[in-house]
């Protein structure tokens, strides 16, 4: 069979399909909505904070298909068919992920406003690396920006929660 | 952002059929999205590139060269061991290029087709020469992140890391249009904005670009990758300087010098490879060469410490060839 020639979709709303922390979603929006927008507005998913818009920040880091990336500079569209996960789906089962329990443990925040991408960055780090070296999880978060400087307990945080999902 | 119409073709020839004034090409997005945001880039629709999946990856075939395909994301040339076996001095390059975040989402042609970062040219409120205005608001603005070498109307600074890498090991790339294809040397892929060529890439509006080729001979250079940047990480080239050389019984010999963030272009230091083609790499023939690449610089008022900087990471650039 002959691939279908593509045309243009939009510039109107249509649906668009991915799977959200596991769980399939269909959307209705037009193709330029971002997937910040879209998880934050139309999925009710604040986790994923809305700071610069334009990639200067990283607080809008989540997972697609298993790989950190900046929510505000992707379209929801791109996403279609693929598997987006952010810090809302982080915990399982009333289980906190080792990395938001070590963040716990070793004070990695202030103000919090970062944290969301923080997490995202080094549960993505963490499936690809085992055992990382603090300087390993330094550049695993040098694309999100903590203005209350918290990074040597966001460092420290994630060499123990490797460590920590190592033994378990 | 303006609401546009969107397209996902699976193959170059449906791409470039899409593609037109109106019909803009988006890689990972990280460029071309910023720019729709701050309303620089209105298009009517966009034509997602994301599944060419044909143009992700390279390969290397021994007496062919290497080639890179355009949509290959830049983290998987920063990260893939086998390629730094082949081309260290481009993972040198990416691991200083914007964020993982970035670089992940970042795709090697969109990164060679950036545009400038002159805030003036990205600030809606400046209706600059470049944008189809009348004049270069950096010309008597703050004008310390643009030009000191071959401005002409325009002095905004060309902001890849990895183009000129590539240039310095003599890339060419592959461009397709609706009516066929060409292959033009990296380096031609870029103009210093002059006259009527108010852009500062030569691709066409219909044309994809599908690769990025090294010649087989170039693989035998040696090359260093230097970066100056306001703060350790997430910020672009005050200055880059990517030199590569064949250095064989202590004499340098295919010398290329290349800058980043000095010139509307990446900028090749001609007369300074002529200085040290078939001479030892000692230090007073590398401060000679370092001074030569800015002979000709024409600070602005706020940008004079790229020339200074610019200097000595081509002096330190071209010794760690020699101690290679
Ligand atoms: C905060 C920030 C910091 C950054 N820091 C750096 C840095 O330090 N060094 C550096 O080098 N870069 C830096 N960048 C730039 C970044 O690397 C580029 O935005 C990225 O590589 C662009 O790739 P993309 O696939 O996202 O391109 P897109 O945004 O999708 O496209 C960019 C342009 O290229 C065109 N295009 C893309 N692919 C093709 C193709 N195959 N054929 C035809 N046209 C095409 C698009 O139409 C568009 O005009 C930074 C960016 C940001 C946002
Ligand atoms: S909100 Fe996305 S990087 Fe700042
Ligand atoms: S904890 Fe406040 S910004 Fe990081």
């Amino acid at each position: 069979m002959a691939p279908k020639a593509s045309s243009f979709v939009g510039p109107g709303a249509l649906d668009v399909s991915f799977e959200v922390n596991g769980h399939p979603a269909t959307v209705h929006i037009p193709p330029h909505r971002t997937l910040l927008d879209t998880l934050r507005e139309t999925l009710g998913l604040t986790g994923a904070k809305k700071v610069c818009d334009e990639g200067t920040c990283g607080a809008c880091t989540v997972l697609v298909d298993g790989k950190a990336v900046y929510s505000c500079m992707t379209l929801a569209i791109a996403c279609e068919g693929r598997s987006v996960e952010t810090v809302e789906g982080l915990a399982r089962d009333g289980q906190l992920h080792p990395v938001q329990q070590a963040f716990i443990d070793h004070d990695a925040f202030q103000c919090g406003f970062c944290t969301p991408g923080q997490l995202m960055s080094i549960a993505a780090l963490l499936r690809s690396n085992g055992a990382p070296s603090e300087e390993d999880v330094t550049r695993a978060v040098t694309g999100n920006l903590c203005r209350c400087g918290a990074y040597p307990n966001i460092v420290a945080a994630g060499v123990a929660a490797a460590r920590k999902a190592g033994r378990a | 952002m303006k609401p546009f119409g969107y397209a996902r073709p699976r193959s170059v020839a449906e791409a470039t059929r899409l593609l037109g004034d109106d019909a803009v090409a988006i890689a990972g997005g990280t460029d071309q999205l910023g720019l729709m945001k701050s309303g620089i880039a209105v298009p009517e629709r966009l034509v997602s590139l994301s599944g060419l999946t044909d143009l992700d990856g390279w390969t290397r075939e021994r007496g062919k060269g290497l080639r890179i395909g355009a949509l290959t994301p830049l983290t998987d040339l920063e990260t893939s061991a086998g390629f730094a076996r082949i081309l260290p001095v481009v993972p040198q390059a990416l691991a200083l290029a914007a964020t993982p975040q970035l670089r992940t989402m970042g795709t090697v042609g969109g990164n060679l087709l950036q545009k400038t970062r002159c805030w003036y040219y990205r600030d809606e409120a400046f209706p600059c020469w470049l944008k189809g205005g009348t004049r270069c608001f950096a010309l008597e603005g703050d004008n310390r992140h643009h030009a000191v070498l071959g401005a002409e109307e325009c002095v905004s600074a060309s902001p890849s890391d990895l183009a000129p890498a590539l240039i310095a090991y003599d890339a060419s790339v592959e461009l397709r249009g609706a009516r066929g294809g060409r292959t033009i040397a990296l380096a031609d892929l870029y103009q210093a904005p002059h006259g009527a060529k108010r852009a500062e890439h030569t691709i066409r509006a219909t044309e994809v670009l599908t690769a990025v080729r090294i010649p087989e001979a170039a693989l035998a250079r040696r090359a260093t990758f230097l970066k100056a940047m306001d703060r350790k990480a997430w910020s672009f080239a005050v200055v880059s300087v990517s030199v590569a050389a064949r250095v064989r019984d202590g004499k340098a010999r295919d010398v290329r010098i290349v800058l980043g963030g000095v010139a509307p272009i990446p900028w090749r230091a001609r007369s300074a490879e002529t200085i040290l083609e078939g001479r030892a790499l000692d230090d007073a023939t590398c401060r000679a060469a370092a001074d030569g690449a800015f002979a000709d610089a024409e600070p602005l008022k706020d940008n004079g410490h790229k020339v200074t900087i610019g200097r000595e990471l081509v002096r330190r650039a071209l010794r760690s060839l020699a101690d290679a």
